[in-house]
């Protein structure tokens, strides 16, 4: 399934910003980035929920702020992109 | 059958370095990074000729069960990585044990024969409706190999039954000929030369035949069969005997079908193949370019499956009849059946 990853992380102290940085690697390692601190990922249902899990164990709940949406249906039609769009189908075919 | 089909990372721009990043690969050329992807998507990691793999990611490949395959620059596969040998040992017992069993090794072998005979057959029969002014030529074969279908099962000995494929694939090259729709002299197709194929249709089905067999060695291993352990084909070390017993099937429908669509649709062109020295024809790499991904695409195309009767991605079919090998070794099952397309 398709899902979309948004987060908040407060940077003012230096341990925000290791929790930022922690934040966008487990996003990384699941999806990718589209925004600054958007990511679209495609995941089993058994990969959401360890991402989830490793998530909820860096982030601070009384700062920060994460939002798992689900996009139910083809990503084509639920998703509307204007602007710059560096999404990558990973289903497609990968040749470098 | 759970499994889905991941995606196969083709790298073959000259240059490349494939790193590992977390539970990601990263590809950089020239110092830039070119595409990072998580590893979950991907199932098998192809690289051709000067393409380098850092140790960590190969090791993380090995551990994760994605499979990393070599060719070198011109196509051709050199290598595999494969981890520790895993699966089931008594299926693989199994396996060894109907090799000593002629009775057994017939019946299967003549299994893989059948099945490619008659998918054979089908692709000459599709091309009567769609060439009827080929239908002399075509109709004749299509007799010929009707004829090897019923002769299959009377084969005494494995030699013969061989000898019989032989033939049928001779049969079926000659009438293949006819199926090619260009009139450009470039992709004049006689005879099937292998070893170096020798023009530029051969080299187009020398290279589908390479990476369908790596993709029954994926299946085989991924449901613990050994891939060597074969019947049809003489084992000989090295050799993944049992990978090309099961791509026999397999051939006119995903390469052979996937080759004539290419040249018929004019997805490549002269300046796709390399000549090399000692008349050998390669693809070269921007022809390999086209070749896989229309591959990858054809991969995802779904068909409903005759005998599990499920939906199916082409590119599972190899698992799915590993599947049904394993049962039929394990005599779950009393015959093994081959994939035959509608």
């Amino acid at each position: 399934m398709d899902i979309l990853v948004t987060y908040d992380v407060e940077t003012q102290e230096t341990s925000g910003q290791k929790r930022l940085r922690q934040v966008a690697t487990i996003c990384q390692n699941f999806g990718q980035r589209v925004q600054k601190s958007v990511f679209e990922c495609r995941v089993t249902q058994s990969q959401l929920e360890e991402m989830v899990h490793q998530l909820l164990r860096v982030i601070d709940k009384e700062r920060d702020s994460l939002r798992i949406y689900m996009l139910y249906g083809d990503r084509n039609r639920v998703v509307r992109v204007y602007g710059r769009d560096d999404y990558i189908d990973y289903d497609h075919p990968i040749i470098v | 059958m759970i499994r889905t089909l991941l995606n196969t990372l083709y790298v073959q721009t000259q240059g490349s370095y494939l790193r590992l990043d977390h539970e990601t690969v990263i590809v950089e050329y020239e110092g830039e990074k070119v595409l990072q992807v998580p590893l979950h998507h991907i199932g098998t990691i192809v690289v051709f000729g000067n393409v380098l793999i850092s140790p960590y990611l190969l090791g993380k490949c090995i551990t994760q069960g994605i499979a990393v395959i070599w060719y070198d620059a011109y196509g051709r596969f050199l290598a595999r990585a494969v981890g520790r040998t895993s699966g089931n040992v008594l299926l693989r017992r199994a396996q060894h044990h109907v090799l000593t069993d002629e009775k057994r090794v017939m019946q299967i072998a003549s299994r893989f024969v059948a099945g490619k005979l008659r998918n054979s057959r089908t692709v000459l029969q599709r091309a009567i409706r769609d060439y009827p002014e080929r239908r002399p030529s075509l109709e004749k074969a299509v007799k010929q190999l009707d004829q090897s279908i019923r002769e299959v099962d009377k084969q005494a000995t494995l030699n013969e039954l061989r000898g019989l494929e032989g033939y049928a694939s001779s049969v079926y090259f000659e009438a293949f000929t006819s199926l090619l729709r260009t009139d450009d002299d470039f992709f004049a197709f006689e005879l099937r030369s292998r070893r170096p194929p020798r023009d530029p249709i051969n080299a187009c089905l020398s290279f589908a035949y390479s990476i369908l067999t790596q993709d029954c060695i994926s299946a085989l291993e991924g449901v613990g069969l050994d891939p060597q352990i074969g019947y049809l084909h003489t084992l000989r070390p090295g050799r993944p005997a049992l990978a090309l017993d099961l791509i026999e099937e397999f051939r006119p429908y995903l390469a052979d079908r996937f080759v004539l669509t290419l040249i018929n649709r004019k997805q490549l062109s002269k300046s796709d193949f390399d000549m090399r020295p000692g008349g050998a024809v390669l693809l070269n790499e921007k022809g390999r370019r086209t070749f896989l991904a229309s591959y990858q695409k054809r991969k995802q195309e779904e068909i409903q499956h005759p005998i599990i009767n499920q939906r199916v991605p082409l590119g599972l079919l190899p698992h799915v009849h590993a599947r049904l090998l394993a049962r039929y070794l394990r005599g779950d099952i009393e015959h093994y059946v081959p994939f035959i397309m509608r």
